[in-house]
């Protein structure tokens, strides 16, 4: 699996310092994406359904394996080929194995965040497939070449204007262009590869067990072509993705909308049910589910961090995030971002080479207030960090400088002679440290003064 | 009534009028405040950071200083929810601290808070007429210890106007070791913050971490914005200065 960067705090920098219109991307969707939340959860019980869906997602959890027969036998019940993948090696060899097999030379792909981490494009442009996006913002950063910055919207960190080149340069539509004439310019495009593609490429929001149901919510229509076009459908699908009836359906499809989007439900949401049958008149002639787990079931046996699986991937928290507006996700390096890909990653891949992201936080709390199946994050963050100490990841100067610190607030004696010596320093001394920490913080915050007189001074002295 | 006073180490250093005001003030509701000399820091740093050991000798020694006091009143959102919150969490596997934790977190306040939900005052004074307060909701005030209407309600009622302020609720990108650990992005935090403020004469918060990053923004960019740590904001309040005026 990818890591793009294990270089968080660096590329924040480099991003806020050389992109700024990132930020102002990210920050003006994101705040809209986060108003929308609002006014949706508002009009419903949201306690109630948080709550409803986090039981939900914990009973599958906890009886995943249960579950997963469940699937697989409907699934085949309704005609369709299961796969399971262990690991993004395994998806790829099935991927590619049917791509051989079956002579596709080109796939449409429905947008799925799964299929960036288990690197399906670059796989399928090696065994020469040409691959479309389908999804309008996903079409676009594959035209630039880059990673989605958003697990709803991959293209948000960049503004109209920077599109309107992009089209001009690609499609020569004009540089004042509106926005719905460069998405019309886009699906001329699009419409042609749903025709000539041989298979359809997508994720699945949710796979109800007892009906061996793929779920898939949007807004533009692509994934319902990308998967009933084509003459074969791939489904990849999270282990962690069941929901056990399809009477669960109804709640989750719309509070995911609503923590999305806001929407009270997507615009388009397809539940495919295997094949074609002889009397429907269209939709794939082969349907394939894979089933990946890919780490998941090494979060999902770790006492501390299984929690994280009943992520619907919403994108609520990197909405509510206030370091994630800084940046965008390409910061983070790694396919999931914000919040839930601090938290996320170090349980797929390792701590060792996801270090800084449990530290890509201020632990306000605002990812959890917006997730819509209450995954602690703020608390898994601090685990993350807690197991970074453990293991020793944190560096050294570091360790021994907490170490100090708690030695000398254990000791009241050596609180009061640090406090002395804090007032003994000449007036400019804290303008002008070296140490490390200080100078962090002077740099970009003038003015470190110390009260003349500490409270405990002017406590002995009487007030 | 007795209370025991945590200034907190940053109040105590950086904010020590923060200390002063809470004690003119709770004497002036009529309570008794106690200041045990031992107390220094809660350890919030180091637990934040993920140095859970060091959290729990400073945790243990916090517990010592408060053992015997009826409650403990804090100048900081944040410091509170450490003892009120994180204390329990730290010593979820040692049933004997455990409990000795719970019983600090269950009569542990910030100040604002103590005010209203304890002694029941919503009224300080009239103090405040006619100044046009911003009032930044630490995050874990807010989030942790559900402190949102509290500090309004005393502010208004002496006379504030409390702005609206669209970002008020937003992480001013504080945060402890964060702010140092990754300081482009928590000065960008603060700066989103500070564009969006309206027009006001007093920015106040019941978070001293949060007051000392914005206020370090607010001089390095030259800003003319007067900040003040809630507790001497209310102090202000419960002074009729309209009556001593006239
Ligand atoms: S963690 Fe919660 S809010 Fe974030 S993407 Fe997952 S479900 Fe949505």
């Amino acid at each position: 699996m990818q890591v793009r960067s294990n270089e968080y705090p660096k590329e924040a920098a480099r991003v806020i310092r050389e992109e700024p219109q990132v930020r102002e991307s990210v920050t003006g969707a994101t705040l809209s994406f986060d108003a929308k939340r609002r006014a949706a959860y508002a009009e419903v019980d949201s306690e109630q359904w948080r709550h409803f869906a986090e039981g939900v997602k914990n009973h599958v959890l906890m009886n995943l394996e249960h579950y997963l027969e469940q699937a697989e036998a409907a699934l085949k019940r309704n005609g369709v080929q299961v796969h399971w993948a262990e690991d993004a090696e395994e998806a790829q060899r099935i991927v590619a194995t049917l791509v051989r097999e079956r002579g596709v030379k080109r796939v449409v792909k429905a947008k799925s965040m799964l299929s960036e981490e288990l690197g399906i494009n670059p796989l399928l442009e090696s065994l020469g497939v040409s691959v479309l996006e389908t999804d309008l913002g996903e079409y676009i950063i594959q035209l630039l070449e880059q990673p989605p910055s958003h697990i709803v919207g991959p293209a948000i960190h960049l503004g109209l204007e920077q599109i309107r080149r992009l089209f001009h340069e690609r499609f020569g539509t004009p540089l004042d262009a509106a926005p719905d004439a460069l998405a019309a310019a886009a699906r001329k495009l699009l419409r042609q590869g749903f025709l000539e593609a041989e298979m359809g490429i997508s994720g699945a929001n949710f796979m109800v067990a007892e009906t061996g149901t793929i779920a898939l919510i949007e807004n533009e229509g692509n994934i319902r072509l990308s998967t009933s076009a084509p003459r074969l459908h791939v489904a990849l699908v999270g282990i962690e993705k069941l929901l056990p009836r399809f009477s669960d359906l109804a709640v989750f499809l719309s509070l995911t909308a609503r923590a999305a989007t806001g929407q009270r439900l997507g615009t388009f949401v397809s539940l495919i049910q295997g094949p074609r049958r002889s009397s429907e008149p269209d939709g794939p002639e082969e349907v394939h589910v894979v089933f990946v787990d890919n780490g998941r079931s090494s979060v999902l046996a770790d006492e501390e961090a299984w929690e994280t699986l009943r992520c619907v991937r919403c994108g609520a928290c990197l909405n509510a995030c206030p370091v994630y507006r800084q940046t965008g996700g390409h910061a983070y390096g790694y396919v999931y971002s914000g919040p839930i890909g601090a938290v996320l990653s170090p349980g797929l891949v390792g701590l060792e080479n996801t270090k800084p992201l449990p530290y890509a936080s201020s632990l306000c709390g605002a990812c959890y207030e917006a997730c819509p199946v209450k995954i602690p994050i703020p608390k898994l963050l601090l685990t993350w960090r807690h197991r970074a100490v453990e293991e020793g990841l944190t560096p050294r100067f570091e360790k021994a400088a907490i170490q100090g610190y708690a030695l000398a607030m254990t000791r009241p004696w050596a609180y009061r002679l640090a406090a002395k010596a804090l007032r003994l320093l000449p007036e400019k001394a804290l303008d002008n440290t070296v140490v490390p920490v200080l100078k962090a913080w002077v740099e970009g915050r003038a003015g470190l003064k110390p009260s003349p007189r500490s409270f405990r001074e002017l406590w002995e002295e009487g007030i | 009534m007795r209370v025991a006073l945590f200034v907190t180490c940053l109040a105590d250093q950086f904010f020590a009028e923060a200390g002063v005001a809470a004690v003119k003030l709770l004497r002036h509701l009529g309570v008794e405040v106690d200041f045990p000399p031992a107390q220094t820091c809660c350890g919030q740093p180091a637990y934040n950071a993920g140095y859970w050991s060091e959290a729990r000798q400073m945790a243990e020694h916090t517990l010592g200083v408060f053992e015997d006091a009826d409650y403990v009143v804090l100048p900081s959102g944040s410091c509170t929810t450490m003892l009120r919150a994180f204390y329990p969490e730290l010593y979820r596997d040692n049933p004997r601290m455990f409990a000795r934790a719970s019983s600090l977190s269950g009569k542990s306040y910030e100040l604002a808070e103590f005010i209203v939900r304890v002694l029941g005052i919503t009224r300080l004074g009239q103090g405040l007429a006619g100044q046009r307060i911003a009032y930044h909701h630490g995050c874990h005030a807010l989030r942790e210890l559900g402190l949102k209407d509290e500090p309004i309600a005393l502010l208004r009622s002496a006379g504030a106007e409390i702005v609206d302020w669209p970002a008020a609720t937003e992480c001013c990108g504080f945060g402890g070791l964060f702010s140092v650990k990754l300081p482009e992005v928590s000065l960008g935090m603060a700066d989103r913050k500070l564009s969006t403020l309206p027009e006001i004469d007093v920015l106040t918060s019941a978070d001293g971490g949060c007051l000392l990053h914005l206020s370090g923004r607010i001089h390095n960019r030259g800003l003319p914005l007067c900040v003040k740590p809630l507790a001497a904001v209310l102090w202000e309040a419960a002074q009729n200065r309209r009556t001593q005026d006239a």
